[in-house]
């Protein structure tokens, strides 16, 4: 395990992991857990045990909606959805790793699309 | 007339003009002056959770500082309204984030949540009241079945957002008894429509937008309200229903008889 890479998850999420009692309420909860490999719980237990590579190559990054239903509905205050961002942001503040690009964005628009949905998918998968 | 810092946003300006402009005919018609701070930016959308990320928060403590010296700072759009608060609620609770926001300001004084932020639904509530709302209204939805949908911005998470109950809420549904209608009560009403994820996963957007309105169509609603301009054109565009969905303010300017046309 890469302590490192461990200790900066938790300081970005500033969540702590092991009040987690996994009830996994936060994964039954999640609107995006059929598109997802990896759930909200196994974010949770998988950045406690240090297993965080898996993850950080995995499409379930990019397919939170930050909801914030598992952050509401934890019983333990784990706040899973923080979680899942601090280890997004480990992904793409690496040099060439934003998961969305500018030149990409012409092919999505369509003459109603908000412009809230263009800033926040780039607040959420570039740096 | 009591005067608010009003904030707009991005999407009011562009693609959500039906939003803006009914809040600010309706706030006036109700004894409400909303005053724009001039030069505001962009909230960014989403508010980021990260505790060692600064910049991307500059642009909601620039807002919130516009408004420190009035009544207080009002907003329409849901993502608007989550991003805003949440930054109000870790500055107020965290020093090390006000004094570090000070820093990339170079602020004279750290700026500490000072701030009230009501969402416009707030204003009504709090601030005219739903009883004098009611008064006020010359054209009522009677008979017409409304489905109110929070999603998930208005409120959570609520520690930060305390709008209402996070998973029994009331605030939408009395602005809909206010305005003459019959609220339907239907079990997805705070869950998510999809959001961003329409810009590269369609088949994720319809799933959650369909089950949205589907849920509402169950419980025999007529329409649907929002506050959020993505949710509009995730249940509009995404959901595959034919239900009218609609901004909550234009029911409020037609209900208040400020509206020509008719959504019949």
């Amino acid at each position: 395990m890469n302590k490192n890479q461990k200790n900066w998850i938790d300081i970005t999420s500033g969540v702590n992991v092991l009040k987690c009692m996994r009830c996994g309420k936060c994964s039954a909860t999640c609107p995006s857990y059929d598109e997802m490999e990896y759930h909200p719980h196994q974010f949770v237990y998988m950045v406690e045990k240090g297993d965080i590579e898996p993850l950080l190559n995995s499409k379930s990054l990019y397919k939170c909606l930050t909801c914030f239903a598992c952050v509401e509905r934890c019983p333990r205050g784990v706040e899973p959805a923080k979680v899942v961002e601090a280890v997004r942001l480990t992904a793409v503040r690496q040099q060439g790793n934003n998961h969305l690009i500018p030149d990409m964005i012409p092919d999505m628009l369509d003459d109603d699309l908000p412009q809230q949905a263009i800033v926040t998918a780039f607040r959420k998968y570039t740096k | 007339m009591e005067t608010f810092t009003y904030y707009p946003g991005c999407t009011l300006r562009t693609k959500a003009k039906d939003l803006d402009v009914y809040a600010r005919k309706s706030a006036e018609a109700l004894g409400i002056a909303l005053v724009e701070p001039e030069n505001w930016q962009c909230c960014g959308g989403t508010y980021t959770t990260a505790t060692n990320e600064v910049a991307t928060k500059l642009s909601a403590v620039r807002t919130l500082m516009a408004a420190k010296d009035s009544n207080g700072l009002v907003t329409v759009c849901s993502a608007c309204h989550n991003v805003i608060k949440q930054t109000n609620y870790d500055i107020s609770k965290n020093e090390a984030m006000a004094n570090k926001v000070k820093r990339y300001l170079d602020l004279e004084e750290a700026y500490k949540g000072e701030t009230t932020v009501y969402h416009y639904l707030e204003l009504l509530r709090d601030v005219v009241g739903f009883d004098k709302l009611k008064e006020k209204v010359v054209n009522p939805f009677k008979g017409k079945k409304i489905a109110a949908y929070y999603g998930c911005l208005l409120l959570r998470p609520s520690k930060a957002l305390a709008m209402d109950d996070p998973e029994n809420p009331s605030i939408m549904e009395d602005f809909i008894k206010a305005i003459g209608g019959t609220p339907v009560i239907y079990a997805q009403r705070n869950e998510c429509c999809g959001g961003y994820i329409t810009l590269e996963d369609k088949a994720q957007a319809a799933k959650r937008s369909s089950a949205v309105m589907d849920s509402a169509q169950s419980m025999g609603a007529d329409m649907i309200i929002t506050a959020c301009p993505l949710c509009l054109y995730n249940l509009k565009k995404n959901s595959g229903s034919d239900m009218p969905v609609y901004y909550f303010t234009e029911l409020l300017a037609e209900a208040l008889g400020l509206k020509e046309d008719n959504n019949e």
